[in-house]
């Protein structure tokens, strides 16, 4: 019965309906890499945190250990300070003795929580980096493709992210990666689809 | 079959957003169904399940450390897809405390060593998050052959996972560290920079363990083009140069040139950055990092900006001067709209102030805090007042112009910071008498200021200010004035506490008048009428003014109210006596002038330390250790165990009775039984207020330095030249001021050994892990050594033998003790071998003289 409900889904929020690379801007890149990739390296980060307009969570990572409880704390804290921030302030917020670095697409924010002693404007740099790669795998992405496809955009960040560093730096290797991980599931879900597969279970 | 009818993860997102039983109840009934999902035989209606929580958990919050063995169960399928969302639930849901943890451990062995590259990274980034001591350890040779590995993708990630292994299991950089360096020379750019990452992060832990390998990363340094390796590179060889300073020679040269060649602005920053906080004595490079910080500030783009006042403000401490050179932009950012912005710039003016400049930087400062914003106004207010007080108002030389200044501060409609310019008030006054007329101006025009009695942050700036009024009565120009202020029917708006100040201050007051009134009498015999119409009124006004407070709820108000009442009346009878007989002897008169007296002996401020300068009277043993007190006088112990004497007293009252029989010199070996009971209970309160005990250490004479009379206790005010005063202190601090303080340093210090404590774990811990690492290093190095002797084409290493920097000698110390418990433990002839090595590697850091 849910399948049928789903498809008369009310529509949304225009916003959320718009691109994220939209609001783009390709003059904001601090790192304009001689080499396509975007190489590695301890970023650190301890969290990645994406926040709708209306202070939803749309994605969770936490690469330092934290309860339940204080995951939701962290959550409610940064939306408030980070939701309330103007357009023309600088991305980035002090917070705990830690920098959050954040930036917002159309009517997502990205944020990310670095040490002090972190490279602010390297990790913006990651952040526009997996707002390419999630651009490039849904085709224009926009905020309902991040909602539905919740897991995705997890094993995407996976593969950019290790341990709180990036990983991956040619979005070309992660679209590459990613997708022979889609066939490997497509295949399996082709498998116990079929009928003898069924039947083997059946019996 | 179940799994046909099973809610998709996809199904649970959608009837979300279209469910009208709220959030809650959605949420509940969604994880009822997981709940009965996730215990089906059934793989896939298992992982379906396990997948819709790790949503629920991820999005909404909810708890899944129940489901830890569901997912360990969906971990072991066959199936990429499952094991993708069982492993996907571990990283999210597993901490160091899950009880199923050891489980893991094969199947994550299992899956390492599989031949699909996508299940490898899948366990590598599992373990990445949950790898504790005892994974890290089974794991490692898994992890060392990954690193191996032909395919590029699993040996970067297997890259990124060595950090973990290392830091929970610092054995086993002994197998993976040489492989971790030969990747340092790799060609693939995604590898390198993995490789390069870790060694940031191991540099920044233990820089001095990573200092062998200063000439690769040099190398590196030169020839990388790669913005992202090259901000890494320079996050080393900022932490190296500070072991290190030679290296700051050998490294500006490359870093200002990457700063010329680059557009890139991170990597400017980072170039920037490492200059101005490593590399301060490189004047050319400093002078490059500051013309492209100037690029910074004059750019629109508030990202820049910041940044760029944050690295002037490193800059600060060492190279005031480029602060001076920014000091518009500086200025001109206090108006930026971003907070953040507005904090930095803030933060450089006040890095500038000096005594030359500080009057003209607070007026800016006090233009700025009109008009901006009420957190940032009282932002501008504390960095003022914390600036101009440091070190005893050191840089301040106008004292008068400083009361005016704390003056108008309390008049900025957004002040909060009432406390602190209390604070201040007080203390000037007592540390520098030439303020005090200016200090009593001020306070009396703050006294009859409406708006401030409104205002419930300022009220204690009002209590300070009717302090010095009542205090420094003697400067002030009309008494009858003060006193109208002072008992202004407004007051009513003041929490009791400080009405009680009101009225004392109406006392002091009071008295000086009344004795000035009497000496005048008594000196010029002719009384004229005006002068006691004039007292007669002041009189009249307090008594007026001070009546209704002598009902007043609070005891306090009440009893200074009386008190004052008191004075009045007997005081009338005598003025008007006076007027006639021109008795001396009067009774109000002895009386005025007895409180005259008393008022007149002026207060000082107290030192910080006064407290441990009071030494320790005859008799009372500090030093001697609480800990024993249980063998002695469990005696005396006992019969306290029953009645209801409070915890403290309990002990002060045990102590004194142990002091006694010391003094009787009875034998230690009293009745034992009762000595263990009443030990345990001395035990169990030892427990529970541990804070209250003195640590043995504070009591340390040595610490103490010699012993000293009783308090001198305004020390610091001899200390300080500003400070004229010769002070002397009422009866009252004396007797008060003791307790508090022994019982805040008490607290203090066994805080601060506490932290000493845990810094001295977290040390070791990394001590372990540097000492492995200069081990494998010094291992790699003679193997290298030897090759390249070989090939007779470097000389560079040769000469690494001379150039030997000896270690810090109490690190050393620290390191052999180690050495000795480990050494107690191996017991294997190769290993204990190895342990000699590292020994020695350990008391001597090479350094290549390529770089020197």
């Amino acid at each position: 019965m849910d399948r049928l409900m789903s498809l008369c889904v009310p529509s949304l929020n225009l916003r959320m309906h718009r691109s994220l690379i939209d609001s783009l801007e390709i003059q904001s890149c601090y790192l304009l890499s001689e080499h396509s990739c975007l190489a590695s390296g301890f970023g650190s980060i301890h969290f990645v945190l994406l926040v709708s307009r209306q202070g939803k969570v749309r994605l969770t990572k936490w690469y330092s250990p934290y309860t339940q409880k204080e995951r939701s704390k962290v959550i409610r804290e940064l939306s408030g300070v980070i939701l309330n921030r103007g357009p023309k302030l600088c991305n980035f917020v002090e917070w705990r003795g830690y920098k959050v670095v954040y930036k917002r697409y159309a009517s997502l924010y990205f944020c990310m929580c670095i040490d002090a002693e972190d490279n602010e404007l390297e990790v913006l740099e990651i952040i526009h980096h997996y707002v390419e790669i999630l651009d490039r795998y849904f085709g224009s992405v926009c905020e309902l493709d991040l909602i539905f496809n919740f897991h995705k955009a997890y094993y995407i960040l996976d593969e950019l992210l290790i341990a709180g560093e990036i990983q991956e730096s040619s979005k070309k290797t992660v679209a590459r990666i990613i997708s022979a991980q889609d066939e490997m599931v497509e295949a399996a879900k082709e498998e116990a689809g079929s009928i003898s597969y069924i039947i083997a279970q059946a019996s | 079959m179940d799994n046909l009818f099973q809610r998709s993860l996809e199904d649970l997102i959608k009837g979300f957003r279209l469910q009208l039983l709220g959030e809650s109840s959605f949420i509940s009934r969604a994880l009822e169904e997981i709940r009965r999902e996730v215990k089906a035989t059934d793989l896939s209606t298992k992982s379906t399940a396990l997948h819709k929580l790790s949503y629920l958990a991820a999005i909404h919050g909810v708890d899944m450390s129940w489901a830890a063995f569901h997912a360990l169960e969906v971990v072991s399928s066959s199936r990429f897809h499952h094991k993708r969302i069982g492993y996907q639930a571990i990283t999210q849901s597993f901490h160091d405390q899950t009880s199923v943890l050891l489980l893991i451990t094969n199947q994550l062995r299992k899956d390492l060593n599989s031949v699909n590259e996508y299940e490898v990274s899948l366990a590598l980034e599992c373990l990445s998050r949950i790898g504790t001591r005892d994974l890290a350890r089974d794991l490692s040779p898994e992890v060392f052959t990954l690193l191996g590995s032909s395919k590029s993708f699993v040996r970067k990630k297997a890259t990124g996972v060595v950090l973990r292994v290392f830091d929970k299991y610092p054995d086993a950089v002994k197998v993976c560290f040489k492989r971790l360096v030969e990747n340092l020379e790799t060609s693939d750019p995604q590898i390198l920079s993995a490789v390069v990452g870790v060694f940031c992060e191991l540099a920044s832990k233990d820089p001095t363990s990573c200092l062998p390998l200063a000439p690769e990363f040099f190398k590196i340094l030169v020839d990388s083009r790669n913005n992202w390796v090259l901000i890494k590179l320079l996050k080393i060889f900022s932490k190296l140069a500070s072991v290190e300073p030679r290296l700051g020679r050998k490294v500006a040269e490359p870093i200002c040139e990457h700063m010329k060649r680059t557009v890139a602005k991170s990597l400017v920053f980072e170039c920037v950055r490492t200059v101005v906080s490593s590399l301060s004595d490189h004047e050319a490079a400093v002078e490059l990092a500051v013309a492209k910080i100037r690029e910074f500030l004059v750019e629109d783009d508030p990202n820049l900006k910041y940044l760029g006042l944050h690295a002037l403000s490193i800059a600060a401490p060492k190279h005031l001067w480029a602060v001076l050179e920014n000091k518009e932009a500086v200025v001109k950012a206090l108006s930026d709209e971003d907070p953040n912005v507005k904090l930095e710039a803030l933060h450089l003016l006040m890095a500038m102030v000096t005594e030359d400049n500080v009057s003209e930087i607070s007026r800016i400062l006090m233009n700025y805090a009109l008009k901006s914003d009420p957190l940032f106004c009282n932002e501008i207010i504390i960095s003022v007042l914390s600036v101009c007080s440091r070190n005893a108002y050191e840089i301040i030389v106008d004292f008068d112009w400083y009361v005016s200044l704390l003056g108008e501060m309390a008049r900025i409609p957004h002040c909060q910071r009432g406390e602190e310019i209390e604070h201040q008030l007080i203390d000037i006054g007592m540390r520098v008498r030439d303020a005090r007329p200016q200090l009593v101006r001020v306070s009396w025009a703050l006294l009859i200021d409406p708006a401030l009695l409104g205002n419930m942050f300022l009220h204690p700036i009002l209590s300070a200010a009717s302090w010095v009024s009542g205090e420094y009565v003697e400067f002030s120009k009309n008494p009858y004035e003060l006193v109208e202020a002072l008992v202004q029917p407004r007051t009513d708006l003041l929490p009791p506490y400080i009405r009680a100040i009101y009225i004392h201050s109406v006392f002091k007051v009071l008295v000086f008048c009344l004795g000035s009134y009497f000496s005048a009498q008594e000196s010029s015999s002719g009384s004229s009428s005006t002068v006691y119409e004039s007292i007669l009124n002041l009189v009249n006004v307090i008594e007026i003014g001070v009546w209704p407070l002598s009902g007043a709820y609070d005891v306090e108000v009440q009893e200074r109210a009386k008190n004052v009442l008191g004075f009045i009346g007997m005081a009338k009878q005598d003025i008007a006596k006076n007027v006639n007989l021109q008795d001396n002897d009067a009774e109000a008169c002895r009386v005025t002038a007895f409180m005259e007296d008393m008022f007149s002996e002026e207060l000082g401020p107290i030192s910080a330390n006064a407290q441990e300068k009071v030494c320790v009277p005859d008799g009372l043993e500090l030093e001697e250790n609480l800990g024993d007190l249980e063998e002695i006088c469990g005696k005396f112990l006992k019969p306290v165990e029953s009645d209801s004497v409070s915890c403290t007293d309990k002990i002060s009252f045990s102590v004194s009775k142990l002091r006694i029989r010391d003094q009787q010199e009875a034998s230690s070996s009293s009745t034992s039984l009762p000595a263990k009971a009443s030990s345990s209970l001395l035990a169990e309160h030892r427990k529970r207020h541990g804070m209250y005990y003195l640590t043995s250490e504070k009591n340390d004479p040595d610490s103490n330095g010699t012993p000293k009379d009783y308090p001198p206790a305004n020390d610091l005010a001899s200390e300080i030249l500003l400070d004229p005063l010769d002070p002397k202190r009422k009866a009252k601090h004396r007797k008060s001021r003791p307790v508090v303080v022994k019982l805040d340093e008490g607290g203090e210090s066994r805080i601060t050994t506490s932290q000493a404590k845990t810094k001295q774990e977290s040390v070791t811990d990394d001590e372990s892990l540097s000492r492995a690492i200069q081990s494998a290093l010094l291992v790699n190095k003679k193997g290298k050594e030897r090759e390249k002797c070989e090939g007779n084409s470097n000389l560079v290493v040769q000469e690494e033998e001379t150039s030997r920097i000896e270690k810090p000698q109490n690190s050393e110390k620290k390191k052999k003790k180690k050495k000795k418990k480990n050494g107690e433990r191996t017991s294997g002839k190769h290993r204990s071998r190895r342990r000699s090595e590292v020994a020695s590697s350990s008391e001597q850091v090479e350094i290549p003289d390529l770089l020197l």
